[in-house]
């Protein structure tokens, strides 16, 4: 099952990278003239087309690209000519840092609100936790991330922009990162909670959770030990999505706060059409996408017997 | 804080003002609609409150701006006054006129798009779960590739490629968003497909597009309509981040999204401006979920509160 | 061979530069806080937060184009010549220069000199430096700008320079921030070296983030580069760069926002410095298509815009209204006598009647890739020309790819748009590059027979009023049949932090202190 699971992955990566290179195919404009802008005259495009190859034909770089890929060779940046792993080696690093750390935060908050909301649903914590947090998700991020910098970095708490190098300590990375995790956190703790209310207010009308409220046991003990656990699949899910979300979708976020990460070099990488990091990344983003997903099911058939024995 | 203060006795005054609409209506109405006045949850009755305040400023935009949306009509930024209710934006145009045409134009698009999104979506979505197979497989496969490039990326792409109309913009984002509803839509109708009732209707010999819309969709209709109320306002956070990219809706049309975006680095000086056009678009989320949150719960017929 | 001397500030011009008058001053005079500007120090970590950089910036100094990395080469390079702050040029890696004819210019190499792999500078590799811009294989963008050299050599300590015709304004052209002195390996420079012989010497880098680099003891310049140590770090939002200021993680930045500048001054951390230059904002319309091929059309709408309100809310003020012409007031030829057009719809009325025409639907194309706050300028324009009869349509297109695929109007739909000029130090360059019939940046595609005679005679006419003459008429004949409307002239506005010293005058010809502020600025 997880072997089909992976094999599906990999096929899956393979059409991804197809569609990113359609798609960069169809963009106006090619790399020679990103790269000379308005300095680019006939003469120059043409010197410099035939010095990074983009004179040949369509499937033939695809195919230069896929099996270069194929050898774990990505080749180099056809911009500037650093190898593609080292442009990538510590972004990837940065990257899953911040959503790691966002999520370290982002996770418990949103388990125990969404917890406490369908213990006491319908409650005045309910509605203001609820509305919390749709408030705070239907902000953009960047707003969010102003409104954050105004109040604890112009206030001298936090730095306003994050500046690591390899010499950093782990400390006054998380010192460092506090704002753009914090960010992160507004924007993904709403969803997470409402899954988890829900998920466990759609159990409470079951019979066995009548049964156990019949048998005089507390509140808290119900939601916990009886309709948590089978709530957990549907949790289990989203907290996957979002954490995908986290890798894949913060290039604001990084943008704001001046974070080296993958977001901002996709960006610049798309618009510059350099194929070769566009490329890269976008796969890094789907083999995320796709271990996160991999993962979540395998974890909620662990934690639901029911579905292992399903077929 | 003359601001917050303002800010939250509005707040309460609308709170205030769903109270008392959903106690005339407890004392007018009769029947059926009685009987939903009496259930509905002050939350709820804020939330309609406000839905109806939006439509109406949307459909009566031109009677109750002031000023015409694109006209410049005083100096940049100019201070709230008794001709300027909000002050004037940063070339000079009324931004109370320009929040009221935002109301149009801004939940136009977002209702368009989110309801081209879930057309698309759940049919796809549950025509792929019911007929199974090969089409689900490749459907399904299709669409988790394109689930997997980031979609604030794939847009900028598709925008860059087939220029920024409001028309294109609309249908991609549409796109992007349909292949999430595509997948909860598939999710939800694969439980449903393998009750007796469906197996009843194709032993009748129904047609796939028949069960889909008398069969599947009504029991799939209570996610489905979850989800079209964060989806909805999805839409406006979508357009903000393009613009913030430097794509996004085209000017003079005012849309709150790029308004949040062209103001935004006012906020660094505390200053409250593009607090107006977030807090709209706050506002609508909040009530539309709240709404939302009441149907479902009425939905699922559990009974205690 | 005098050097022509540049007006840097003319500080009480009439008309164009009345709106801007306040604003001039004060950008020249600082502000109490940073009087006085005596003795400079030694040290410190001087940051900057610059609005530019991309992860796919290259180190070939033929590819340079941006803020970050023009900043970043001043800190490790030296050119032939500098242009001073006062816009006259000064002798830096060319000890002097001369010429007998205008065609042949000889360059004195100055002695002494090493790079920061301890190599001395010697002429090989100035030629090889010149060189890499020219030849076939060459992909520098300023190809065109040397195209008029036939020969480079180095011959014992001076470089050697022949042109297929004279051009009283080579040495201007050496100063271009492309050419820098780079060490030669066999006639070539690696352009993927940061090996250079200026005041810096590069400790670290990463492009689209952040560049370190620390003083270079061996500089041959005493009385330059101050910090002990500069980071260059890219910011490309500009709340998050005013934030970066306000906090103190960085010094300077630039680009500030006009519409926070007020509150940014308020604030008391930093001052604004605004220097006015040549740059420019305009709109470029393709005289081959029509309705741009009729004059008329064009003066309608050169008519049909309102340049005061464009510098009060697009520049904020930091800047000045143009007459349609790309020759700015730090130009020696600056024409001042022409008849300035202000926003005037009976007279663009009655240029749509000269053209046969009631009304006008025209489309314009921008983005705020073009010129910050392009999109904006649009949709003002836009509003002025109603009034006009004139249904000017603002179509925002993606700043992506905006430079390939909508300036110079290469598919056939965009001939209405938006464009912005750095500006040039002297007027041939200008002219030559934008202007002339068949340049390649002629973006309004645009020819004009006596304008294009003038050009060529005015670059070898030694006499100097008559030469003057020349050029005024040369800008008469663009402001007024030309097809790109210039609106204005914008500053380079910076904001900088309290604790960094700036000298009395700073320089207009480019940013940042013409990119050097990281060798004239010193810790207060």
């Amino acid at each position: 099952m997880i072997a089909l699971r992976l094999a599906l992955g990999i096929g899956l990566l393979f059409i991804v990278s197809l569609i990113i290179f359609g798609a960069t195919e169809l963009l106006p404009g090619d790399l020679a003239q990103q790269i000379l802008g308005q300095g680019a005259t006939p003469e120059t495009l043409a010197a410099l087309r035939e010095q990074l190859g983009l004179n040949d034909p369509a499937p033939v770089r695809y195919w230069n690209w896929l099996s270069g890929a194929l050898t774990g060779d990505f080749g180099v940046s056809l911009s500037n000519g650093r190898p593609i792993s080292e442009l990538i080696g510590a972004r990837l690093g940065n990257t899953v840092f911040l959503a790691l750390y966002a999520a370290a935060l982002a996770v418990p908050i949103s388990l125990i609100l969404g917890i406490l909301a369908a213990l006491w649903r319908n409650s005045i914590f309910d509605r203001a936790a609820n509305a919390g947090a749709l408030t705070a998700i239907s902000f953009p991020e960047f707003f969010v991330a102003y409104i954050l910098v105004l109040w604890l970095a112009q206030t001298g708490l936090f730095p306003s922009m994050v500046r690591i190098n390899p010499t950093t300590t782990f400390g006054d990375r998380i010192y460092m990162t506090f704002l753009p995790a914090l960010t992160l956190t507004l924007v993904v703790t709403a969803h997470m909670m409402r899954m988890t209310r829900a998920a466990i207010i759609n159990l409470m009308a079951s019979p066995y959770i009548e049964m156990a409220r019949l048998k005089g046991l507390s509140p808290l003990r119900i939601v916990l030990r009886h309709a948590l656990p089978n709530a957990l699949a549907p949790i289990i899910n989203v907290i996957a999505l979002n954490l995908a979300y986290l890798i894949t979708g913060v290039v604001v976020v990084e943008v704001v706060f001046v974070y080296p990460g993958l977001g901002q070099l996709m960006v610049d990488a798309v618009s510059n059409r350099d194929i070769a990091v566009v490329q890269a990344v976008a796969l890094i983003f789907a083999g995320a996408y796709v271990a996160l997903n991999l993962i979540a099911d395998v974890l909620s058939t662990i934690t639901n017997p029911r579905l292992m024995h399903r077929r | 804080m003359g601001f917050a203060t303002s800010v939250l006795l509005g707040l309460a005054g609308l709170f205030a003002l769903a109270w008392v609409l959903r106690a005339g209506a407890r004392s007018i109405l009769t029947g059926q609609s009685r009987s939903i006045a009496n259930d509905i949850p002050l939350t709820a009755a804020f939330g309609l409150l406000v839905i109806a305040i939006y439509a109406a400023v949307a459909i009566a935009a031109p009677a109750l701006a002031p000023f015409p949306e694109r006209e410049i009509v005083g100096g940049q930024f100019q201070a709230w006054s008794a001709e300027h209710l909000l002050g004037t934006d940063r070339i000079g145009r009324d931004m109370l006129s320009r929040l009221i045409y935002g109301a149009r134009n801004t939940v136009g698009i977002a209702f368009a798009t989110t309801a081209l999104a879930f057309v698309v979506g759940s049919i796809l979505g549950l025509w792929a779960a019911l007929t199974g197979g090969w089409l689900d497989q490749v459907l399904s496969r299709f669409v988790d590739a394109l689930m997997s490039i980031p979609a604030l990326i794939f847009s900028l792409l598709l925008l860059t490629i087939f220029g920024t109309s409001v028309l294109t913009l609309i249908l991609v984002i549409a796109a992007v968003d349909a292949t999430r509803v595509f997948r909860l839509a598939r999710a939800v109708a694969q439980g449903i497909v393998v009750m007796d009732y469906i197996e009843a209707a194709k032993l009748r010999g129904e047609g796939a597009w028949f069960l889909i819309r008398r069969e599947i969709l009504p029991n799939a209709m209570a996610p489905l309509v979850a989800e079209f109320g964060l989806r909805f306002c999805f839409v406006f956070l979508t357009i903000s981040s393009l613009s913030f990219l430097g794509l996004g809706i085209k000017p003079p049309t005012a849309d709150w999204g790029s308004m949040v975006r062209d103001n935004a680095t006012l906020i660094t000086f505390g200053d409250v401006t593009p607090l107006l056009p977030a807090g709209c678009i706050a506002l609508l989320t909040v009530a539309v979920n709240f709404v939302v949150d009441w149907q479902l719960h009425r939905a699922s017929g559990l009974k205690e509160s | 061979m005098k050097t022509p001397r540049i007006p840097a500030m003319p500080m009480t011009r009439r008309g164009v530069m009345q709106s801007a008058a306040a604003v001039t001053a004060a950008g020249l005079i600082l502000p109490h806080s940073a009087m006085p500007a005596r003795a400079q120090t030694r040290g410190g970590t001087f940051r900057v937060g610059i609005g530019h950089g991309s992860t796919t910036d290259s180190l070939d100094p033929g590819l340079w184009e941006n803020l970050y990395v023009q900043t970043f080469a001043a800190c490790r390079h030296n050119y032939l010549i500098e242009v001073g702050s006062d816009g006259q040029l000064v002798p830096e890696i060319a000890e002097s220069w001369d010429t007998t004819d205008g065609s042949t210019w000889v360059f004195t190499i100055r002695q002494g000199v090493t790079f920061h792999s301890g190599k001395d500078v010697t002429a090989e590799d100035v030629v090889a430096s010149i060189n890499h811009h020219r030849g076939d294989d060459s992909t520098s963008v300023v190809k065109p700008l040397l195209a008029a050299i036939t020969d480079v050599r180095a011959d014992g300590n001076t470089v050697v320079v022949t042109l297929e015709a004279p051009n009283a304004d080579l040495p201007y052209l050496m100063t271009d921030y492309h050419i820098p002195v780079m060490p030669g390996m066999d006639g070539r420079i690696d352009p993927a070296s940061t090996d250079g012989c200026g005041g810096y010497i590069v400790e670290s880098f990463e492009h689209g983030v952040q560049s370190t680099v620390t003083r270079n003891p061996n500089y041959w310049k005493s009385d330059r580069a101050w910090f002990d140590r500069v980071e260059l770090v890219s910011i490309l939002d500009p709340a998050a760069r005013l934030n970066a200021l306000i906090t103190g993680e960085v010094h300077l930045i630039d680009q500030v926002d006009p519409a926070t500048i007020g509150m940014l001054e308020s604030r008391g951390v930093a001052r604004i410095l605004s220097i006015p230059g040549n740059a420019h904002y305009g709109f470029p319309m393709d005289s081959r298509q029509a309705p741009y091929d009729d004059n008329n059309v064009r003066l309608a709408l050169k008519y049909a815009l309102d340049r005061e309100a464009m510098v009060d809310v697009i520049l904020g003020g930091h800047g000045a209204v143009s007459n349609d012409n790309p020759i700015g007031p730090a130009n020696r030829y600056f024409n001042t006598e022409m008849e300035m057009k202000t926003y005037d719809p009976d007279r663009a009325r009655f240029h749509l009647r000269e053209a046969g025409l009631d009304s006008l639907d025209v489309t314009i194309a921008v983005a705020d890739a073009a010129f910050s706050g392009a999109v904006d300028a649009g949709a003002m324009f836009s509003e002025t020309a109603r009034a006009a009869g004139i249904n000017l349509e603002v179509n925002r297109v993606p700043n992506d790819g905006y430079w390939s695929n909508v300036w110079l109007n290469p598919n056939g739909d965009t001939p209405f748009c938006a464009t912005y000029w750095g500006g040039r130090a002297v007027e041939d360059h200008m002219f030559t590059t934008a202007y002339a019939a068949g340049a390649d940046w002629n973006e309004g595609h645009w020819s004009n027979d006596r304008f294009n005679e003038l050009l060529v005679a005015a670059r070898s006419e030694v006499d100097e009023s008559l030469r003057r003459e020349m050029y005024m008429e040369m800008q008469q004949i663009v402001s007024f049949e030309g097809s790109t409307i210039i609106p204005m002239y914008n500053n380079y506005v910076m904001a900088v932090a309290n604790d960094i010293a700036t000298p009395e005058q700073i320089s207009a010809n480019w940013n940042f202190d013409g990119f050097r502020c990281v060798e004239r600025w010193w810790m207060a």
